[in-house]
């Protein structure tokens, strides 16, 4: 075996822990026929454990203090930003809601025009709208952004949106009899901002959950 | 151990401070040593090792806790001197030409190699002969020497801590060894 070559490479390799059994039999074998490898291996093992003997060194005192001093104070954005990352599913839900509401908002100013959602056989003079005497609306009646007075029947809910219920004073008792009992089903009146998106929820959830 | 320190690094990167002084605590020896060593000097082995921690902790998100904390850090401060190093100015290079000579560099100008290591050591004690020893390896051999013998990382370790390949780290290890053993044989 070449001590040079061979029996140092094996050595490295047995100091590293990479020899396989049948280098380190070669190698046992080499270093009792060899001095030169033998003091060279028992040279090597030696600078190990001086090394390993070295002094060990430690940091400063206050070594700790001062750097906790010296970490870098978050920026705003930045904390958030770890917030968002940290919570993508109330992230997900912020962000729904906020498109949810502007959506909601804006919705709610373009519509300031009158609207009514079946005009047929409806008369509509100003901002009121007039079910007319002997007409029946088939199925649920939604008037915004005006007033409604009943003559006729409503066969289904009624919906009032920034608009009022105009009564009739009646002549007699059957004019006033006429007002209620021309609606067959719920009426309600929504004019205000909060009503009016708590009615665009409802109705929002009625779809999802509604399967018809 | 792991553990614990698995678990603050997980308040630090809720943004718990005071977890991370506890992680700081832990380590700080170790990495001052580090960067002590590599570097050759209080100073700056404060100023790197510092620096190292306030890496850690405002990149604390890119740790991945499926490896090992440690390795990372080291990983963290072993570049950073090796950058220090890299932009220090050397005072004069041995090969460099003397002026005035014609040949002559810096080497001739060492006092010849007569002495014996032996009368050396007299005069400093044996430990800081070794320090020395070490210090003197080129970075490269050092930094491996030192994560083997003096931090106890195995190869593989020190191979993810310098990002370089394992054959590599054997060779350098290997090559370094030898270098103090040339140096250390006759303590």
């Amino acid at each position: 075996m070449d001590c040079n070559k061979e029996a140092l490479e094996l050595m490295h390799k047995h100091l590293d822990g990479d020899i396989t059994r049948e280098e380190e039999s070669q190698l046992r074998n080499h270093l009792e026929v060899c001095v030169e490898c033998q003091k060279h291996l028992h040279e090597l093992k030696r600078t190990i454990t001086l090394i390993q003997s070295a002094e060990k060194l430690n940091a400063p005192d206050n070594f700790a203090e001062n750097l906790m001093q010296q970490l870098p104070v978050e920026k705003k954005h930045v904390k958030y930003l770890r917030w968002f990352k940290v919570h993508p599913i109330l992230t997900a839900a912020a962000i729904f809601f906020i498109f949810m509401f502007t959506g909601l908002l804006s919705a709610f100013e373009q519509d300031s025009q009158l609207m009514v959602s079946n005009p047929e056989n409806l008369i509509i003079e100003d901002n009121i709208v007039i079910v007319p005497e002997g007409v029946t609306v088939e199925g649920d009646l939604v008037v915004q952004n005006g007033n409604l007075k009943i003559d006729g029947n409503v066969d289904g809910n009624v919906t009032l949106i920034n608009g009022k219920l105009v009564e009739e004073q009646g002549i007699d008792g059957s004019g006033l009899m006429a007002d209620v009992g021309g609606v067959n089903g719920e009426l309600k009146e929504v004019d205000r901002v909060f009503e009016w998106v708590w009615y665009n929820i409802q109705n929002l959830f009625k779809g999802i959950f509604s399967i018809e | 151990m792991e553990l614990i320190i698995r678990d603050k690094i997980k308040q630090v990167k809720k943004g718990d401070h005071a977890a991370f002084e506890d992680i700081v605590m832990f380590y700080q020896d170790k990495i001052y040593q580090h960067c002590h060593r590599m570097l050759g000097n209080k100073h700056e082995a404060e100023d790197i090792a510092q620096e190292a921690f306030i890496r850690a902790y405002v990149n604390i998100h890119s740790y991945d806790e499926r490896r090992k904390f440690s390795t990372w850090l080291y990983r963290i401060a072993t570049n950073l001197t090796i950058d220090r190093l890299r932009k220090r100015k050397p005072d004069y290079y041995l090969d460099a030409e003397v002026k005035g000579t014609e040949g002559l560099d810096m080497y001739s100008q060492l006092a010849a190699e007569g002495r014996l290591p032996e009368d050396e050591i007299e005069g400093l004690e044996l430990q800081n002969y070794i320090q020395k020893q070490i210090a003197e390896l080129p970075p490269k051999y050092r930094s491996i020497i030192m994560l083997r013998y003096l931090e106890d990382f195995s190869l593989q370790e020190i191979s993810e801590i310098l990002d370089i390949p394992i054959g590599t780290v054997k060779t350098r290890i290997h090559r370094g060894r030898e270098a103090l053993r040339k140096k250390l044989r006759h303590v």
